[in-house]
Order: C-alpha cells, then sequence, then structure tokens
C-alpha cells in the first residue's frame, strides 16, 4: 500500500457515504484473503464465491456502524467466519462437506504416498486439510492472516487463554495426523 | 494420586509455550517476545517445537496460497446485490428528515412562535450584511461562463462512461489493474453482466472518447465495450 492510500478506516467511512469506489478498493484489498478463509471453512469454491460477496454487502450496509474498535481485515474476517458457519449448517450434512474436501484436495498425493517420495512438506499441508474446522481455522487465523490472540479471541468469538491452548491442542492433533502417515518431528 | 497429578501438569502446555505459533507469526506484543526469545535461548526442547512450528507456519502459507482466487463471478453478484439495494444517501437524508420532523414536533406551540420569531430577525440582518457587500463589489470586474475556443472542443459535460463486458476469464487482478491503468471507477455493475465505468473526473473531447473506447476493445479481458451516457 503507498503511502497515499487511504486506510481501511477510512474506505470504511467513504462507504458508509454510499461510495462505490472505496467499496472496489476495499474489495481489491482483501477479497482473496477472505476468499480463502471462507474456502478453508465450507471447502466448496461455489460457496467460497458466494460468500464473499454476501460479507461485501454486509459491509456496504453495516459501514455506518463500523466503530473501529477492531481493524477491518479482522472485522471481515469475522462476517466470513459467520456467513461460512451459516452455509455449513443449511447444509447440514457433513459427508457433503467431506465429499466436497475431496473434490478440491485430492489433487495430492495420499500422505502416504507423499511419504514414500520424501515429501514432507506436501504431507502436512494435506494433515493441515484433514483437521477439523475448529482447529483448521485457527491455525488458518494465527500463521496465514497473522492474527494477534485477541484479535483471533474476537473473530472466534471465544476467551483468549481458550485461543491459545486450542492452538496447541490443534497442533497436537495435526502432529498425530503426521506421525500417522509416518512422519515423526520430534514433537511432542 | 500425586503422580497423576504430576503427569497432568506435565502434560499441560507452559505459558511460554502457547506464545510460540505467534512468535512465529511476529504477531507478539515487545514484551511477549522478549519472554519467548529469552526462554528459547535456555530451553532446548522449547527450541525444537519452535522448528517444528516453523515449519508448519510456512506450510499454512503455502497452503493458503495454493487456493487461488475468486472468478470475476463474485465481484459482478456483489455489484449487482448494491444495485438492488435502496440508495444510502436517500436513507440518510430520511433520518435526517425524520429528526428535523420529531426535533419540532416535541416543541410548545410557544416555544415554536419565540423560534420563527427569532429566525425571522436572523433573516433580515443576513439580508443586510448581503446587501453592504454586494454594493462595496459593484465595481469589481466580473467574466462570462463562455468558453474559449479550445474548450469548444469539449462536447460531454460529464466524464467518459463506457459499459464494458469483461471477458469470462478475466481476473479480478486483472480487472483492478486496468481500472488503475484508466484510472476508471465502476459505478454500476453486473446489469445483464455489463459494468458501467467512467474514466476520470473530467469531461473529454469526442476524439478523445473514440480512442478511450477503440483502446479498451483493444484489451484482451475485455470483450465488449459500448460508450453510455
Amino acid at each position: 500500500m503507498s503511502a497515499n492510500a487511504a486506510t481501511d478506516e477510512v474506505l470504511i467511512a467513504r462507504i458508509a457515504q454510499g461510495d462505490r469506489l472505496a467499496m472496489q478498493v476495499l474489495y481489491g484489498r482483501h477479497h482473496v484473503r477472505v476468499f480463502r478463509f471462507g474456502l478453508r471453512l465450507v471447502r466448496d469454491e461455489q460457496v467460497a464465491e458466494d460468500l464473499i460477496s454476501e460479507v461485501f454487502l454486509d459491509v456496504w450496509r453495516q459501514a455506518g456502524k463500523f466503530e473501529g474498535r477492531s481493524a477491518v481485515s479482522t472485522w471481515l474476517l469475522a462476517i466470513t467466519r459467520f456467513k461460512a458457519l451459516s452455509a455449513l449448517r443449511r447444509r447440514k450434512d457433513v459427508e457433503l462437506e467431506d465429499e466436497a474436501a475431496q473434490a478440491i484436495e485430492d489433487t495430492s498425493d495420499d500422505p502416504e504416498v507423499a511419504v514414500q517420495k520424501k515429501d514432507t512438506g506436501q504431507v502436512l499441508r494435506k494433515c493441515l486439510t484433514a483437521l477439523s474446522q475448529d482447529h483448521r481455522e485457527i491455525i488458518d487465523l494465527v500463521y496465514y492472516h497473522e492474527k494477534s490472540v485477541e484479535e483471533v479471541a474476537e473473530i472466534v468469538g471465544i476467551p483468549e487463554n481458550t485461543v491459545k491452548t486450542r492452538l496447541f491442542y490443534a497442533r497436537k492433533k495435526l502432529a498425530e495426523l503426521l506421525k500417522a502417515a509416518g512422519v515423526e518431528r520430534g514433537w511432542p | 494420586m500425586m503422580a497423576l497429578s504430576k503427569k497432568i501438569l506435565e502434560q499441560e502446555p507452559g505459558d511460554i509455550e502457547l506464545l510460540l505459533p505467534w512468535h512465529a507469526a511476529g504477531t507478539l506484543s515487545a514484551r511477549d517476545a522478549r519472554r519467548v526469545e529469552e526462554a528459547l535461548a535456555s530451553d532446548p526442547d522449547l527450541a525444537r517445537q519452535y522448528a517444528v512450528i516453523r515449519e508448519e507456519y510456512a506450510e499454512t502459507i503455502d497452503l493458503n496460497e495454493s487456493l487461488g482466487a475468486p472468478s470475476v463471478r463474485a465481484i459482478q453478484n456483489l455489484f449487482a446485490a448494491i444495485d438492488a439495494e435502496p440508495a444510502q444517501e436517500a436513507r440518510t437524508s430520511f433520518n435526517l428528515s425524520a429528526r428535523i420532523s420529531s426535533f419540532f414536533a416535541s416543541l410548545s406551540p410557544r416555544a415554536l412562535a419565540w423560534s420563527a420569531g427569532v429566525g425571522a430577525v436572523a433573516l433580515l440582518l443576513q439580508a443586510g450584511v448581503i446587501g453592504a457587500v454586494l454594493i462595496k463589489d459593484q465595481s469589481a470586474s466580473y467574466q462570462t461562463a463562455s468558453l474559449s475556443a479550445s474548450e469548444h472542443e469539449v462536447v460531454a459535460q460529464a466524464p467518459p462512461r463506457v459499459l464494458v463486458r469483461f471477458a469470462a476469464d478475466a481476473r479480478m487482478a486483472d480487472i483492478t489493474a486496468l481500472l488503475d491503468t484508466y484510472q476508471a471507477s465502476i459505478i454500476g455493475g453486473a446489469k445483464g453482466g455489463m459494468f458501467r465505468l467512467q474514466f476520470g473526473d473530467k469531461p473529454v473531447t469526442e476524439q478523445e472518447a473514440t480512442n478511450l473506447l477503440n483502446r479498451l476493445q483493444g484489451e484482451k479481458i475485455v470483450s465488449l465495450a459500448v460508450a453510455t451516457p
């Protein structure tokens, strides 16, 4: 972002006045990360695309109520999470979720095959996709979206201490999956 | 019993251990980051775990980056939905007029009469001041609003606007780059798959508008471009 670029907060204030260009700029800045966060939760590209339209439409409608107590990106991810979970509830059946996951994630080798090929990075990525939704989202929020403990607590709606322990147990689960796939990393 | 408690205690992660992922991501406060650094320097087990975390961190980024980006359909749907929304200015003015009405409704008849009287006096004073300023400035020269010869070439009163249909495989990044290049903004969109774009904020000559349209039609990601009021 250049020094002259409007901050996200300024864009939100302009969107609250009905400024479409500000909406376009905010969308350009955040839509990819919002899409990826949503996609990791719903595991369906079409649903994730619908999701980002809904998220930014909410921003258009609610911009006047944004109080700036958190970063705009945190607000966007919180809306995305809420919409994604609603979409998942609408679909209800976990089986469908698993089918969709396989549909978008089966392009790589199985963990065991990848181990034979000595591609531990690929195994790790495969195991990251196999985590539960709670564990996937917390790992993504901390590692990819670079959210602090406080911000994750706000997005997920849980206490800060729970954020820390949930990530710890997500990592433990990941280690178990890796171990089952034949990868030992010396922890835990 | 004591042995069990000890085992549970050993399994419970420590405060610093819990902060390691945030340290890897660089999102800890300076104070916490310093605490973690000191612990890492003196605890080999913690340092080993930190190395594992850095690997997880890198692979999580790789995984997310491999997910790609949404198609242009998402922004088309968004602006179509925004088009269908009631205008925000209208909502604001409604609120303002509603507030003004409720304010006057809350005043008693006596207060209203006083307010009207004060308003009338204020209007008379304002008229006097304006009159005095006009008389004082009567000798000042003035200019007509007519245009110079070169300005006659400007045929439009508004900046050029074009209806554009983007190619089906156009990515959001390409569209944003095109909008940047042309200093254009989307002012309406996704009706029949067409976006209404405005170019710059100044009127242009007919020749410049034609050139703009030709350039647009030559863009790889533009499948149709038509001038529009």
